[in-house]
């Protein structure tokens, strides 16, 4: 079985979630349970690194848009980091960059949210 | 045509069929079926990573949406696989309530994300993916996906 793995770091404004392996519709329920936790424990601040990730099918997608109004409706977001080229390319093809922001590097994603702080 | 020229037109075409219950757990081993004739075929990896992801997202579907939880049928998902020498074809099946292809619009991400939708990227996606994609609906008989990628395009 292809494995899908989930790493949470947190600072202490944002959250780091590194995803691994291959992200489909029968492992997305795993990224979604980890997205619920950091909304439950009200850490709406979330970068996703996507150095890891494989594979990301429609599935997986739909995980990031299920949760992003109500992140964004507490000031917060969902930034991308470091995806590969072909991963890279689904998002692209249902027209993800213009409404997510992706970084090459992590630490520039993780950098914006603690810039916009307090503006 | 002389029978020796016709036999060796039918060698250039082998085909595969796999036919697997209908459950996300056996996504990732269609996946590489599927992946290992478009490598011998000779696609490019960015290309295998498409048509995989196309099939994905067809099986995906029929996982979804094709049969009733509680139906007594069998819940199975077929693929056939052409491998042709400038051609991949893949048929994807099953025998669930279908669905009708012409409703099937590019999806508006931001009325997506308002009303916190998650499905419904998969067609969209796979035609996208693939150079020609076609259905055949017969609800409760046999719904099929129909799509092939060429090699130099």
């Amino acid at each position: 079985m292809e494995k899908f793995e989930v790493v949470r770091n947190d600072s202490e404004t944002v959250s780091v979630l590194n995803i691994r392996g291959y992200l489909d519709a029968h492992t997305a329920p795993d990224f979604e349970d980890a997205i619920n936790r950091l909304i439950d424990e009200n850490r709406y601040k979330i970068v996703v690194d996507l150095t890891g990730l494989q594979y990301i099918s429609s599935a997986g997608l739909g995980v990031f848009m299920g949760f992003i109004e109500e992140i964004r409706q507490h000031s917060g977001d969902i930034k991308l980091s470091s995806a590969s080229p072909k991963v890279y390319k689904v998002f692209d093809l249902l027209g993800f960059p213009s409404l997510y922001e992706f970084y090459e590097k992590l630490d520039d994603a993780v950098f914006k949210f603690n810039n916009d702080e307090g503006k | 045509m002389s029978e020796s020229s016709g036999k060796q037109i039918k060698k250039r075409t082998k085909s595969f069929h796999i036919k697997l219950p209908a459950d996300t757990a056996n996504l990732d081993i269609i996946r590489k079926f599927v992946a290992g004739i478009a490598e011998n075929i000779g696609f490019p990896e960015e290309e295998v990573y498409k048509i995989e992801l196309a099939v994905d997202e067809a099986c995906s579907n029929v996982v979804k949406h094709a049969y009733m939880t509680n139906s007594r049928e069998e819940h199975i998902v077929n693929i056939l696989v052409y491998e042709k020498r400038d051609h991949i074809e893949i048929i994807i099946s099953d025998k669930g309530k279908g669905f009708d292809p012409k409703k099937i619009k590019k999806p508006e991400l931001e009325e997506y994300m308002k009303k916190m939708k998650r499905g419904g990227l998969g067609i969209y996606l796979i035609r996208e993916l693939m150079d020609k994609v076609s259905f055949r609906i017969k609800a409760g008989v046999r719904n099929e996906v129909r799509m092939i990628k060429y090699l130099d395009k």
